[in-house]
């Protein structure tokens, strides 16, 4: 789908914060609010918009810091289906945040998501591995969340400018 | 002691009025919770790679002085940049110079053509340090005042009604601090007849030229018969977000460009090496970054300049840099008036307009380069400030 100027802008402005208020996006964009809810919708509608996602740091939160292992999966892939039958049988646990398919050493990225090393490397031993196409697992826990998804975790830098300069 | 000190200061400088920024910014500075919309800076910090290739440079020990002139690999970079963004061919071996900040280069161009006496005519609305720079130049700067009505751009007939003998130089903005006022392809070409038929120079300040939003930018030697008559001073500091570094340049056909040559390396013997040597990788894989600078810098524009209007503070659409210029006279209050009030009272720091010449009474200046939450609650502050005069 080819997008027009207003529309790429629109997306790159919710990228950063999807919930700036309409009239801000519209004045922003130089749109009327109705015009820019009419583009809104139609990429909601059109899937070009998937949905709004919050980042959260959990670390922050007691009882809740969690943990998440990226696992290097190989497979066998089927005759007709590929790669694709087993990612779809990996991605349809709710623990799994995402898949990819990769090039290089291995075939699957996946990233699992769980309260503990535990319940991970229980869902690991237990679900993943003993799939019939899954040959191999190695599994990386994530020690430390420095950025993600373009956004940096501790604080970025501050406003250092003096505050009126001609 | 001051009466024993004061007998040791030049007249010149005696006779210079310090800037009327100074005071507002100590008012600012000694209170808690500011918004400031007073800065004259980009909010972004340098691009990673720029400071990472400035850190190189200090790591591999390339700390002696440069060339006079600035290292050729920049002054090369320089040059290929002009010519790609602007169409303007200048010879990196002799006629451009590297300067410590755009500030520097001005100070370079008007003491290298200003005799004592001479006039030079400075365009108000503006930045603060073109009539005391002329001044120690040992000229006279001599004030057009373009009109707010008009959207402070500067007609050919406003020049020719104040040029004399005596006229040398012409210093032009665009786009201009503090109007964001940009100067279109026909309007310079208006003005370069005008500068052509009295003989003038024109210094054209064009520090804000990767800042503007709404047409391509047209650099002044750029237009007919203009480039033997034109410094062009221009420099990192907005566009590549580079201020603290100081590193600016002054682009000029060759008899010029050794004059002030002679100056600097005299005053300033080079700009600071690992400055230059961000600057190269700034030129060489920047211009992506300065690209998403500027798209961010004009959505703000539009978001910020329409809540103004709606807020009832008049403003045209500045077409560059990234100040708003809005007419205050609606409230009854002098620039200054409502700048220390809307200070004290809501904690909105905005720079009155006359601090840039008497053509700016009425006007105050918004930076809009502060995040959008800042621009959306200070419109919040102003609006209720507004609704209690």
């Amino acid at each position: 789908m080819k997008l027009t100027e207003k529309e790429l802008e629109i997306i790159e402005i919710l990228e950063n914060n999807a919930r700036i208020p309409l009239e801000t996006l519209a004045k922003m964009t130089s749109l009327t609010v109705e015009e820019t809810a009419d583009i809104l919708r139609k990429l909601e509608e059109t899937k070009v918009i998937v949905q709004y996602a919050t980042i959260v740091d959990w670390r922050k939160v007691d009882g809740h810091e969690g943990v998440t292992a990226m696992i290097d999966v190989k497979v066998t892939p089927k005759r007709g289906v590929g790669f694709d039958e087993v990612a779809e049988r990996i991605y349809r646990f709710p623990e799994v945040k995402s898949v990819y398919l990769m090039s290089g050493a291995y075939d699957l990225s996946v990233v699992i998501e769980g309260r503990s090393m535990s319940e991970v490397a229980h869902f690991v031993s237990e679900k993943l591995s003993t799939l019939d196409s899954v040959i191999s697992t190695t599994t990386h826990f994530i020690l430390k969340k420095y950025k993600h998804d373009g956004t940096v975790f501790d604080q970025g830098e501050q406003d250092r400018r003096i505050v009126v300069a001609p | 002691m001051t009466h024993t000190t004061k007998t040791y200061v030049s007249e010149t400088v005696n006779r210079l009025q310090p800037s009327g920024i100074r005071r507002f910014f100590d008012l600012a500075a000694s209170m808690e919770g500011v918004i400031s919309l007073g800065v004259g800076e980009p909010d972004f910090v340098t691009s990673w790679s720029v400071r990472e290739a400035c850190i190189l440079s200090l790591e591999q020990g390339y700390t002696s002085y440069t060339a006079n002139a600035g290292l050729m690999e920049l002054r090369q970079e320089i040059a290929a940049y002009l010519l790609r963004k602007f169409a303007l061919e200048y010879r990196p071996e002799s006629e451009l110079l590297v300067t410590v900040g755009a500030s520097q280069a001005l100070d370079l161009a008007l003491r290298a053509i200003v005799n004592p006496g001479d006039e030079v005519i400075v365009v108000e609305p503006s930045f603060v340090s073109y009539g005391p720079l002329v001044a120690l130049a040992g000229g006279i700067p001599v004030f057009v005042r373009t009109n707010g009505a008009d959207e402070f751009k500067l007609r050919p007939s406003q020049i020719e009604q104040i040029i004399t003998p005596r006229t040398k130089a012409l210093i032009l903005c665009s786009p201009n601090n503090p109007t964001g006022t940009v100067l279109n392809r026909e309007e310079l070409a208006a003005i370069a007849h005008i500068v052509k038929k009295h003989d003038l120079l024109v210094i054209s300040d064009e520090i804000y030229a990767e800042l503007t939003y709404d047409e391509p930018y047209t650099s002044f030697p750029a237009i007919e018969e203009m480039r033997e008559r034109t410094i062009l001073v221009s420099g990192f500091s907005k566009g590549f977000a580079m201020t603290g570094w100081r590193l600016g340049f002054v682009a000029a056909p060759e008899m010029l460009l050794k004059a002030m040559l002679k100056i600097h390396q005299y005053t300033m013997m080079c700009a600071p090496t690992m400055a230059q040597y961000g600057a190269i990788e700034a030129l060489k894989n920047g211009e992506h970054d300065v690209d998403e600078m500027r798209k961010s810098y004009r959505r703000r524009r539009n978001y910020f300049v329409q809540s103004l209007n709606e807020i009832g503070l008049r403003c045209h659409l500045p077409g560059g840099a990234f100040y708003a210029f809005p007419s205050i006279q609606a409230t009854g209050l002098t620039s200054e008036q409502f700048a220390e009030r809307l200070l004290i009272e809501e904690k909105v720091a905005v720079v009155p307009g006359s601090v840039f010449g008497t053509s700016g009474e009425g006007y105050v200046r918004c930076s809009y380069a502060s995040s959008l939450e800042q621009l959306q609650e200070a419109i919040k502050r102003m609006k209720r400030f507004l609704s209690r005069l």
